[in-house]
This record gives structure tokens, C-alpha cells and sequence, in this order.
């Protein structure tokens, strides 16, 4: 081949998930695929023919992502807690019928018993009940805020991608902006302004710092897809700029996106109960984990449950969700190599 | 008489002219001193020219239908941006382009889509010019749905197998994915979406540099076939002499963004008269042990001047060893040299250097 | 220079015992879609000054087989499964890891075929070429760089004094691939790996580096091996060539018997394709079907689907080397074919 450097994608980020999202290379891969016969080049019926007609079903990449998916124990467990949080959430009735703001000062600060099996904080709510109910606001939260950052982020970072130029430039300088506001600060100025705890409000402050980061991912991932020879292929056939996006660079480009979000989840579900804790977030009548391990903080030392519960029910969500985010990337970066 | 809001007369001009048959004798291209030049720039938010790559600056050919025309040259000498600029994925700097007599070097929206039609092109990678998440029946018929009045009528998936099978696929293969095929199967199968809109011109940029030795062939044979077969044209580029050769009625050698150096194969392979077609043939390695002790050897000098400062004058008298004064003072016109013209010889080929000389270097004539 | 390497040429011992022998290698890659099996019994052996050329095209296994001998494999997903590598009488499997370290870039080296991937972009040339004599030698940091720029020099570098402080994207594809080379000679090793040296190169400018790495062998009498697909580019160089095909060697002989009677089908038929540079009109030969897939590799002789020649026994029976001779049946010096029917290719 002659001796062309081309150069690597105009992308600062360079990520670690950008280098694994490169384009196929043909050594191993090449071997690995399956070899099929030419019709008019192989003349008599050999052993490799019986081959070929065994592995007849197509394999499209998203259905080789799957079935590694599928292989992973990380992806199933994680993917079984998810589920059990989404039912908590949706219906925590089941779990429980006492009501979480049932606060009575007179059982403040109880062991476990058969009422309260995780004993009562210290204004006399039933810590299980609030364990329960709290799934709400950091899933709600987090579900939300990774969807209205990824739709966002992915939008105006596609498109700076796609592009280039202008749009480029102009968008850049703005997320370099937005990256400058320290996340937390950012929040806390923001929200202590506006001085509203309610849920949504929280989630689109965090769409508005976090939008940045998935706008970074999304731009790289589509300067390196339209510089790949099938784009150029598209246009000379005459595509339009719509084709190109959505037939060729969105599907190629998704990759690195989804795996920054679905990790993305897990953390915007801790910064709702690090700003609830820090008293900006969520407040009450809304219940939340942060509250509760804020109203913990005095008096863990002599009743730990009012820590160790609400903590052990984040801890574990924000795991599951970045357990899941691991298993897929592990399963969408193979393909692309 | 309603007027057309869709179309300028200028792109009806074009559209007409892609549609009637080729005059006979008239070339199907014309190339005339065509420039491509890469503005070169400083600053971040206000970018500011401060020179520029000239990676095609100046060059002027035909394509006669039926035909193939070589472009051999090496890294940097600017077929590949050539290549882009017919194909209308960079604009040219200056210069035209003539498609049947009519200019579509700066055409856009409909008469542009018209073109594309006509010219379509090969990649040379095998493994990044097939989109990995499409099918290949998807990948070949995609012509279709961005041409939908030039589609064929009712079946359209009958149509993708059917090229599947020119190309010599297994038409059963429709649904695969292209990491399921070998290189040399997707070559073919670029090859199948480039011939899907039934073009009069085919570019090949390196389409079988990537592809193993023993594959080559096999698709250098199949390129051979269907342009018999669809009186295709050809324009060929590569960097692989003996394989341009075997394929091309006419050769033109690229250096730094200009042809030092165009005619018939024969012509160029046994009389080439500029020395760095001279070099480029005696570097080629022969395989035969024994062949080599017949053959001149060149070695080139130096390295390939930046193509954002070309020499002066010849661009080619840094690394040549004929260069004298008038080389770096005057260049050489793409014409037959004087020593040569009028006589019925075979080195009466345009040929840019002011010392042109005839030199068996295959040792073939 | 040393003298060394040239004491070492007159000696009748080395003359005799090769440099290099590797027995019976084979390597295979345990990957998710099963093992492939990369490198199948290989056998040669190079001779100090001796270029032995190994030709293939991809999945015959010869870039696998020089890594294994280098000590460089990806290991996962690469295994040696058997096989000795004898290096000037040791056999490199049994070696420790240190030890093998120090042979590698000392006494054995490679060059690669893609020098902006392979040198360090961010470290100088001059920094990487005093690396070998700082590291292996306990060099001082400004003997290192007057040697690099030695080196430089012999290596055909114009203006190396300069240059030695460049880094390598400042110089072009031709000229790093002469700063490899200089790398790979700095500690003078006795043998030397190019694994497809000039592949990525221009014409004019592959010839420039293979006229290098000849002139270098001779000066110091090193073995050289040579792994490439490009039948032009081996004629010129090797003394010898061995033809891989599906992790095996299929075909040996000195260079000029290989180009005038091969005998094996897949050798003819490599032969055949070339396009020549004075043939022309005509279809040109094409091996039919399709390189082999090393999850699969077709049973008795790997080129069975392809071979004009095969009849039942190529797909029964894996074919051994044989010995190669003339019709008379008196010996042809290091010829070997791994076909059944040799006799027929060579003197059909």
C-alpha cells in the first residue's frame, strides 16, 4: 500500500473509547469471520462448502453485541437489580404500606423491630419506608437527566460533528464553557437561586451541566464515522446530508454514546443525593436518599441503621447501573475493532 | 408555459447532455487544467490563509469511452485528490471538467445528483467502504432509493441479486453482513453498487492494492469483463505499474500534482521519454532473479519536494539527474517533445521535460 | 565497527551450524470463535550472511512464525504449542524471559512495516536510536547520541546531525523506515527480522531500502529474513526462499530454482499471476477461490479447494515435505515441496 498517512480523527478528546471504537482492521478479524464460497470459483463440492451451508443466518453487528451481552453474567445481574429498583420504584406500595412521612418523634431513633424493620431516624420515620420510597426520586432523576443530557448532547455535538466549521467551532467554545462550571458549585449556586426542590427542576439542571460531556463523545464519534469510506461512498452515489446522518454516521456513531450514558446514569444518580444531602436537591415532603444520609449525619454514631440503609440502597443502585454500563461497553467494543 | 422552479436551464443543459450518446470521436471526459489546492491556515476562531497544498495543479487529459486511462504516480503526487475532484467530492480550485461537452465541475442540487449517476467509483478499502451495519442488499440497492427514477421497475431486490451475480457472488448472499465476506468479496460487492446505476464512467481508486495477490487477479479479471460487457470507461488509478499496464490503453504518469508523462501503454512502458517515468519503471521490482542483470537501474535522490512549495520551473529537477538551468527557469510544457516530433516513432508521446530521451528500461521493445 | 562479526564469519564452525533452526513451530490463537491455528510444523534455518526470504500472503502464518522467534507474540490470544526456536544453540523456548530480553534488540532484531506505528512519536529519533545503547550498554547519554547519529549516517540520512533531534513524523515514509533499520542494527545482531520492510513504501523508494538492508548484510555478515508477499521484491534480495500457505511451508528452494521451476501448485500459481510488465491482453491467471480460514483450514493438503492438480488423496492426506529431485532422482540441494504430485509440477 502506498505510503499515506492519514491523519487520525480531528478530535482533541481522543478517549480511551474512541480507540476502541476504531474501524475494522484485517488480520485476526478477518480470520475470525466466516469464509464463503464464490459461486462460480469453487468447482466441485468440498468439505468447505458443507461450511458454508451451516452457518447460513446472517449476523448483523448489534446481533454479535448481544449475544455477547447475553454471555455475561455482569450484564444479567446487573440488569436483575435494575429491574427490581424500576419495580420499587414504580410501585412501592408493594413493599410497604407505611407511609414514609409517618413521622412520629416519640419512636425517634429505634432499633429494628417488627414496625420498623430497619428501625426509625431521628425524626421517627420509618427508615424502610423511606428506603423504599427513596428509589423514586434517584431513579426518576437519573433516568431523566441521562435521556434530556443524551438527546441534547448527542444533537448539538452530531451535528457540530457533521458539520464541522462554523457550527463546529461555536459549539466547542460553549461546551468548553460549560465544562469550566465546576458541576457541584454550578448546582448549588443554580438551585439555591431558584430556590424550587422539585424533581424536575433538579433534572434539568443537570441536562444543563451534563449535556458537555455527551456532546464531546457524540462529536468524535461522528467526525470518525464520516471520514470513513462509505461515507464518502454515500455521496458519490448523491446521498443528502439527512441519508448520511441517519442511514450511515448515526448507526456507527451510537456506540461510544450509549456506553458513556448508560455510565453517565450511575453518576447523575449520586449528584441527586450529594445535592439533596447538601440541602439544594430534593427537599422534603420528597423523599430521597440524600436527605435521609443528611438528617444521618448527627446521630449515625449512636444509630447506624439511619446511615447503613439509605448508603447500602445508593451504593447498590449507582453499581448496578454501572455494572451494566461495563458489560455494555465490553459487548459493543470487540465489534467495532 | 409553466416555468420550472425546480431546475435552472443551465442543470436542464447538464441533464440532457448526461442523457445522449457520446459523438463519435468525442471523449466522454475532458480534464482541462484542472486545480486543486488545500488552503493551508492559522488561527483558531479566525482562520487566516498563509498558503496552500496544490495537490492537483494543473492537469489536462481526455477519457475516450471504452477506455481505460492509467494514473500511476506515488504517495503525494495527488491522483487520489484527482480522483475526489471528477467525482465531484471536492470542488475544484479552477479548471474544468467537460462530461460530454458540459462543464460539471461546479455543479449542485439536481444536475449534481444527474452526475453521480454517470460517474461512480471504487474504493480501495476493502474493509471501510462497505457501511458495517447495512446488508448487502442494502449497500448495493442503495442507488436505488437515492435514484428513484432511474430504479428499476417492480422488483427491486431481483435487480441487487442479479448484480450480485455479474460480480460473481452467490446472490443467496443478499443478507449478509459485509464482515461475513472476504476482502476480495467486498471489493466486489463495491463493485456491484457501482455498476447498480448503470454509469458510463467508473473511477477506480486502488481497488486492488489491499487485496491479497492471489485475490488481485480475480477482480482485475472481473473489472476486465464488465467493461466488455457494459462499455464501461475507465479511469484506473494506482501505483502498481506492472498491474496498470495489464489493464490500461493509456497511461499518464502523475508527479507532485502534474503529468510529466501520458500515452499508450505501450508507449510508456517501452519508450518512456521523461526521467521520472524512466525511475518509476526501472524501480519496479521484476520477479525473476535473473531478469534483473538486463535491467537499468535508477536510483531517485532525495525526497518528494512539499506540495505546498513546489520547485520552480520542472518540478521534477530536485531529484532528476538530467536537470540543468532551463529546468529550473522554464517548465516544460505536456507536449511531444521537439526531438521527437513528426517522426513516426512511438516516443512521439506528450512527454514534460525540456530532455526527453527514449529509454527501453522494461527491456521488452 | 567491530570486528567482531567478521572474526566470527571465518570461523569453519559458524559457517557450518546454522544461526537460526526452527523445528517444528506451531503457534495457534485461542479466540472466541474457536483456535486458529496460525503455525503448523514449520521448519528452516538461516545461515549467518544467508537471506532467507519467507513468502505468503495473509493467514499462511508468516508474520506469526517471526514473532514467535522474536519472543514477541500477543500471548493471549497467541500460543507457542511446540516447536523448538535453536538460536545459535539455544533453544529460545527453554529460556528464561530475561535472558530472551536481552537476545532480542542484542543479537536478534526486527523491523516492521509500519515505522510511524512502530518508533515512539513523541520521543526524538536521536532519543530511540541511543535508547538501544543506553539500555543494553550502560552508554553515557552523549556517546549514545554521537552513536545515533553514526548510525544515521550509515543508514543513508542525509544531514543526520541535524536530524537527530527530529521526531519521527517529521521525516517521511522512507526515510523512518531507515531509522527502524538503523535501530534494529545499532547493538549489531547477528540476525535480523524485516517483517514486510517495504510494503508501505513507494516503488522508488522500496528499492532505495532494500538495496540498504542488502548492503548492510554483507558488511556485517548477518542472517537476514525477509517475510513479504511481493514475489519482485524477494528476487532481487533472498538466497533462499520457503513459501507458507495455511501455517505450513509448502515449497523450498534457492531463489533462482524457485522462480524457474517451482514445484508446487500454489508457488505456479503465485508465479502465474504477476502481471508482467511486458505481457499484456489477455486474462490474467487467478488462483481460484479464496485464502484459507485458519478456523477452518480444509482437511489433508490446506490448498486442496484451490489446486488445479488435486485429486483424493490431497484431501485424505496432509502432504510432507519432500525432498525434491531431479528426474534422474539425483539431489537437488534444499528443495523441498509439500505436495503429492511434485513430481508432476516440476517436471509437467
Amino acid at each position: 500500500m502506498p505510503d499515506q498517512n492519514t491523519d487520525p480523527a480531528d478530535d482533541p478528546m481522543g478517549t480511551e473509547v474512541h480507540s476502541a471504537f476504531a474501524t475494522p482492521t484485517p488480520n485476526l478479524a478477518s480470520m475470525e469471520s466466516e469464509q464463503l464460497i464464490e459461486k462460480e470459483q469453487l468447482g466441485a463440492d468440498g468439505p468447505e462448502l458443507e461450511i458454508g451451508r451451516e452457518r447460513e443466518k446472517a449476523r448483523s453487528l448489534w446481533q454479535d453485541a448481544w449475544r455477547d451481552l447475553r454471555g455475561n453474567w455482569i450484564f444479567w445481574v446487573s440488569s436483575l437489580v435494575i429491574l427490581f429498583l424500576l419495580v420499587v420504584a414504580i410501585a412501592p406500595g408493594l413493599f410497604t404500606s407505611t407511609s414514609p412521612l409517618a413521622c412520629n418523634l416519640s419512636n425517634s431513633l429505634q432499633g429494628g423491630s417488627a414496625a420498623h424493620p430497619f428501625g426509625t431516624d431521628n425524626q421517627g420515620c420509618d427508615i424502610y419506608s423511606r428506603t423504599i420510597h427513596g428509589a423514586r426520586a434517584s431513579i426518576t432523576v437519573g433516568v431523566f437527566a441521562t435521556l434530556g443530557s443524551v438527546v441534547v448532547g448527542a444533537v448539538l455535538g452530531g451535528l457540530a460533528g457533521f458539520f464541522g466549521g462554523w457550527w463546529d467551532a461555536i459549539l466547542s467554545r460553549i461546551t468548553d464553557i460549560f465544562f469550566g462550571i465546576p458541576l457541584l458549585l454550578g448546582a448549588m449556586v443554580f438551585l439555591t437561586a431558584i430556590n424550587s426542590h422539585s424533581v424536575w427542576i433538579v433534572v434539568a439542571f443537570l441536562v444543563i451541566l451534563g449535556w458537555p460531556q455527551i456532546a464531546r463523545i457524540a462529536r468524535g464519534s461522528v467526525i470518525t464515522a464520516k471520514q470513513q469510506d462509505y461515507v464518502t461512498a454515500a455521496r458519490a452515489l448523491g446521498a443528502g446530508n439527512s441519508r448520511l446522518m441517519l442511514r450511515h454516521i448515526l448507526p456507527n456513531a451510537v456506540a461510544p454514546i450509549i456506553v458513556v450514558g448508560t455510565i453517565a446514569l450511575g453518576s447523575y444518580i449520586s449528584l441527586e443525593a450529594t445535592l439533596s444531602f447538601l440541602g439544594v436537591g430534593l427537599a422534603p415532603p420528597t423523599v430521597s436518599w440524600g436527605i435521609d444520609l443528611s438528617n444521618a449525619v448527627q446521630v449515625f454514631r449512636n444509630a447506624p441503621n439511619t446511615l447503613f440503609y439509605p448508603a447500602a440502597a445508593l451504593s447498590i443502585t449507582v453499581l448496578a447501573f454501572i455494572m451494566l454500563g461495563d458489560a455494555v461497553r465490553e459487548a459493543l467494543d470487540p465489534k467495532l475493532r | 408555459m409553466a416555468e420550472d422552479h425546480d431546475a435552472s436551464p443551465a442543470e436542464l443543459r447538464i441533464e440532457a447532455a448526461l442523457e445522449r450518446p457520446v459523438q463519435q470521436g468525442e471523449p466522454i471526459l475532458q480534464i482541462r487544467n484542472l486545480e486543486k489546492h488545500f488552503p493551508l491556515t492559522q488561527g483558531i476562531l479566525f482562520k487566516k490563509q498563509v498558503g496552500a497544498v496544490r495537490a492537483v495543479d494543473g492537469v489536462t487529459f481526455d477519457l475516450y469511452q471504452g477506455e481505460t486511462l492509467g494514473i500511476v504516480g506515488e504517495s503525494g503526487c495527488g491522483k487520489s485528490t484527482l480522483a475526489k475532484v471528477l467525482m465531484n467530492l471536492e470542488r475544484a480550485t479552477s479548471g474544468q471538467v467537460l462530461f460530454k461537452g458540459e462543464d460539471i465541475s461546479r455543479v449542485s442540487g439536481r444536475a449534481l445528483k444527474a452526475v453521480r449517476r454517470n460517474i461512480q467509483m471504487v474504493f480501495q478499502d476493502p474493509y471501510t467502504s462497505l457501511n458495517p451495519r447495512m446488508t448487502v442488499g442494502d449497500i448495493i440497492g442503495e442507488p436505488y432509493e437515492i435514484h428513484p427514477e432511474v430504479a428499476p421497475r417492480g422488483d427491486r431486490r431481483r435487480a441487487v441479486q442479479d448484480l450480485l451475480d455479474v460480480v460473481g457472488l452467490n446472490p443467496e448472499y443478499i443478507n449478509r453482513y459485509p464482515h461475513q465476506f472476504s476482502g476480495g468479496q467486498r471489493q466486489r460487492i463495491g463493485i456491484a453498487r457501482g455498476l447498480a446505476l448503470k454509469p458510463e464512467v467508473i473511477i477506480c481508486d486502488e481497488p486492488v492494492s489491499a487485496l491479497d495477490v492471489s485475490v488481485q487477479d480475480q477482480v482485475i479479471n472481473l473489472l476486465g469483463g464488465l467493461q466488455k460487457e457494459f462499455n464501461l470507461s475507465y479511469m484506473f488509478i494506482a501505483h502498481d505499474l506492472s498491474i496498470v499496464r495489464h489493464i490500461s490503453d493509456r497511461v499518464g504518469v502523475m508527479y507532485l500534482g502534474k503529468l510529466m508523462e501520458i500515452g499508450t501503454d505501450e508507449q510508456i512502458y517501452e519508450h518512456p521519454t521523461h526521467p521520472y517515468t524512466q525511475a518509476l519503471l526501472s524501480a519496479v521490482p521484476v520477479p525473476d532473479p535473473s531478469g534483473r542483470e538486463g535491467r537499468e537501474r535508477i536510483i531517485l535522490a532525495g525526497d518528494i519536494p512539499s506540495p505546498a512549495n513546489p520547485p520552480s520551473g520542472c518540478r521534477f529537477r530536485t531529484r532528476c539527474w538530467k536537470a540543468q538551468e532551463k529546468c529550473a527557469q522554464e517548465e516544460p510544457l505536456l507536449a511531444v517533445p521537439e526531438v521527437f516530433r513528426g517522426r513516426p516513432t512511438p516516443a512521439a508521446h506528450d512527454s514534460a521535460c525540456h530532455f526527453a530521451e527514449d529509454v527501453d528500461i522494461v527491456g521488452a521493445g | 565497527m567491530s570486528t567482531a562479526s567478521s572474526a566470527r564469519s571465518t570461523t569453519a564452525d559458524s559457517a557450518e551450524a546454522p544461526l537460526l533452526q526452527v523445528r517444528d513451530l506451531h503457534v495457534e490463537f485461542r479466540t472466541r470463535e474457536g483456535v486458529a491455528r496460525a503455525v503448523n510444523g514449520v521448519n528452516y534455518s538461516v545461515r549467518a550472511g544467508e537471506t532467507l526470504a519467507i513468502l505468503g500472503e495473509s493467514g499462511s502464518g508468516k508474520s506469526v512464525s517471526s514473532q514467535a522467534v522474536m519472543g514477541i507474540l500477543d500471548s493471549p490470544p497467541g500460543f507457542i504449542t511446540g516447536g523448538e526456536i535453536i538460536f545459535k544453540g539455544q533453544n529460545l523456548l527453554t529460556v528464561g524471559r530475561e535472558e530472551r530480553r536481552k537476545i532480542r534488540g542484542a543479537q536478534m532484531a526486527m523491523v516492521f512495516q509500519d515505522a510511524l506505528s512502530a518508533l515512539n512519536p513523541v520521543l526524538t529519533v536521536g532519543y530511540q536510536l541511543g535508547e538501544m545503547y543506553r539500555t543494553h550498554k550502560g552508554t553515557s547519554r552523549k556517546d549514545a547520541k554521537a552513536k545515533a547519529v553514526e548510525l544515521m549516517e550509515r543508514v543513508g540520512i542525509p544531514g543526520a546531525r541535524e536530524r537527530v533531534t527530529q521526531y519521527p513524523h517529521q521525516f517521511s515514509g522512507g526515510m523512518r523506515q531507515r531509522v527502524m533499520i538503523a535501530m534494529a542494527l545499532a547493538l549489531e545482531p547477528d540476525l535480523i527480522i524485516a517483517d514486510e520492510p517495504t510494503t508501505a513504501l513507494d516503488v522508488t523508494v522500496q528499492a532505495q531500502v532494500m538495496e540498504l538492508l542488502a548492503d548492510l548484510q554483507r558488511e556485517y555478515n548477518m542472517g537476514l529474513i525477509l517475510i513479504t508477499h511481493d514475489l519482485g521484491v524477494v528476487a532481487d534480495v533472498a538466497d533462499k526462499i520457503a513459501v507458507m500457505y495455511a501455517g505450513r511451508i509448502v515449497e523450498t528452494a534457492p531463489v533462482h530454482e524457485l522462480y524457474a521451476r517451482p514445484s508446487h501448485p500454489y508457488t505456479k500459481g503465485l508465479l502465474a499471476s504477476i502481471p508482467r510488465l511486458d505481457q499484456k491482453g489477455q486474462d490474467l491467471y487467478a488462483i481460484k477461490g479464496l485464502p484459507p480460514n485458519l478456523l477452518h483450514i480444509p482437511s489433508g493438503c490446506a490448498f486442496n479447494p484451490r489446486c488445479p492438480m488435486a485429486q483424493e488423496i490431497c484431501r485424505a492426506e496432509i502432504p510432507p515435505l519432500h525432498a525434491v529431485t531431479e528426474e534422474d532422482g539425483s539431489e537437488l540441494v534444499g528443495r523441498g515441496s509439500a505436495c503429492h504430485f511434485w513430481k508432476e509440477t516440476l517436471h509437467g
